[in-house]
């Protein structure tokens, strides 16, 4: 259970987030979509800390933050609720792919060596690159690394899995068998929260589509009503020029 | 000009080997300590700690705006006179402490450098699956750096070995005290220096075989 009030995050004096209230139900997917700049990123990143919301409360799961007064202590504990999938992979450039998805269970989580390894080589053979276990980052193509990534997102099992364009800075070639991925952690119901411009992506996999425009939740609905028939008129702009 | 009496310097090379051990000790040492001292420069530098970052700039400032042989004097014969628990101090741990403070200034800059080189994608991945800023900088953000100031780092200790020459003045008899000394003996100050060279030029170029297998090591997962 995720539940956000009244998020706020400025830049400066221009305020990305202005004011975000969301809840998100246990195995909910809920996809954000809207215009380049307009703060979907950023929520995304607030909700983990990654950067620090201004105002606003956050509970995820069993911890619940709000974002004045949170000490680093908590923030590591909202973290460690979540998993987060970088538009840019992010994998540990020192590791393996197999040790990119076991490196949180022996560090944050304390399992042993050998424990975290077998988890790492079931995810491996789920994502399909057991073969590829031992091979470091840089030797890896795009759409490889960010399997690892969300390999590692899995390997977390977090309350809800933050999913950043996951999509957006691959070549062509390789954002099928990315998207195909996703669909099968949307498909065993891991609650997520996705950005992406992928909108026929969106349309299959989430429960709930939020549009937002300015750094406000515009309007949010079901995938089917979202994108045919939506009331707001920026909605109706956007959906006309992506679609 | 007279020739080389090679006959001397043969029976000499025997001699200065056997001071070889210190001088590789000294520089080792030293190096250990000014790895461990800079690193956490760095990382104080890096993380902006408060208090600690403005103490490690004036430190690295002073080390790094005086010359080494000023430090060296300013341990050995001056520190005792003002601090009396100091004048237990032999040369060689003046040496080392010198060194050590002296290098450690100059590899801060190159360890934090590295560190910022290292991408910010990095902290983030770190910092999202739950780590401590420790468990990032130990597992994640050091071990990128290290291969970026590894070649410099390499350099500095080549500097090292070399500079425990300078012990000499402290009255420690290593490579170069021995050479002086046998020299002071024989008047074959040529002979008896430009062995010492060789030998320092020796220990050098042998140390470029490690480094080449350090950085092989250390490039690994970069390999395509």
């Amino acid at each position: 259970m995720i539940s956000v009030r009244g998020l706020i995050k400025r830049f400066g004096a221009n305020t990305v987030l202005d004011g975000i209230d969301l809840d998100i139900g246990p195995g909910e997917r809920v996809a954000i979509i809207g215009p380049s700049g307009t703060g979907k990123s950023t929520l995304l990143r607030s909700l983990n800390f990654l950067e620090k919301p201004d105002e606003g409360q956050i509970t995820i799961g069993s911890v619940a933050v709000d974002a004045k007064t949170a000490t680093p202590a908590e923030q590591r504990a909202l973290r460690r609720q979540t998993s987060f999938v970088f538009q840019n992979y992010a994998l540990f450039a020192n590791k393996t792919a197999r040790d990119n998805i076991a490196e949180g269970l022996v560090t944050v989580r304390g399992w042993s060596r050998a424990k975290a390894h077998q988890r790492a080589d079931e995810i491996l053979a789920t994502i399909g690159l057991s073969e590829k276990a031992h091979s470091y980052p840089a030797a890896l193509s795009g759409g490889q690394q960010q399997r690892v990534g969300i390999g590692r997102a899995m390997a977390a099992d977090a309350e809800i899995m933050l999913i950043d364009e996951p999509t957006s800075a691959l070549d062509p070639e390789w954002v099928d068998e990315v998207l195909q991925l996703l669909k099968r952690v949307a498909d065993a119901r891991q609650t997520m929260l996705i950005v992406t411009h992928e909108m026929q992506f969106a349309r299959d996999i989430a429960d709930r589509v939020l549009f937002m425009d300015g750094g406000r939740i515009v309007e949010e609905g079901p995938p089917d009503v979202m994108f045919t028939a939506p009331k707001d008129p920026r909605t109706r702009a956007f959906l006309r020029k992506v679609l | 000009m007279r020739p080389l009496d090679l006959e001397y310097m043969l029976g000499l090379v025997p001699v200065l080997l056997k001071y070889v051990p210190l001088t590789l000790g000294m520089a080792s040492v030293a190096m250990l300590l000014a790895l461990a001292l800079a690193s956490l420069m760095a990382i104080v530098r890096v993380l902006r700690v408060p208090v600690l970052d403005g103490f490690t700039q004036v430190f690295i400032s002073f080390f790094r705006g005086t010359p080494l042989l000023v430090q060296l004097f300013l341990f050995y014969y001056g520190l005792p006179q003002v601090f009396s628990f100091l004048t237990a101090i032999n040369g060689v741990t003046a040496a080392i402490m010198g060194l050590t403070l002296h290098f450690a200034a100059y590899m801060a800059e190159s360890i934090r450098a590295a560190i910022i080189g290292v991408d910010r994608s990095q902290w983030e991945a770190s910092l999202s699956v739950g780590m401590t800023t420790p468990q990032m900088m130990r597992r994640i953000i050091l071990p990128q750096a290290a291969r970026v100031a590894a070649p410099t780092l390499v350099n500095y200790f080549v500097d090292i070995i070399k500079s425990t020459s300078l012990a000499f003045t402290l009255g420690v008899t290593e490579l170069m005290g021995a050479a002086q000394k046998e020299a002071a003996g024989s008047f074959l100050y040529f002979e008896a220096f430009i062995l010492v060279a060789v030998i320092y030029w020796v220990i050098v170029e042998a140390l470029t075989v490690v480094q080449r297998q350090l950085e092989a090591r250390l490039g690994k997962a970069h390999a395509r």
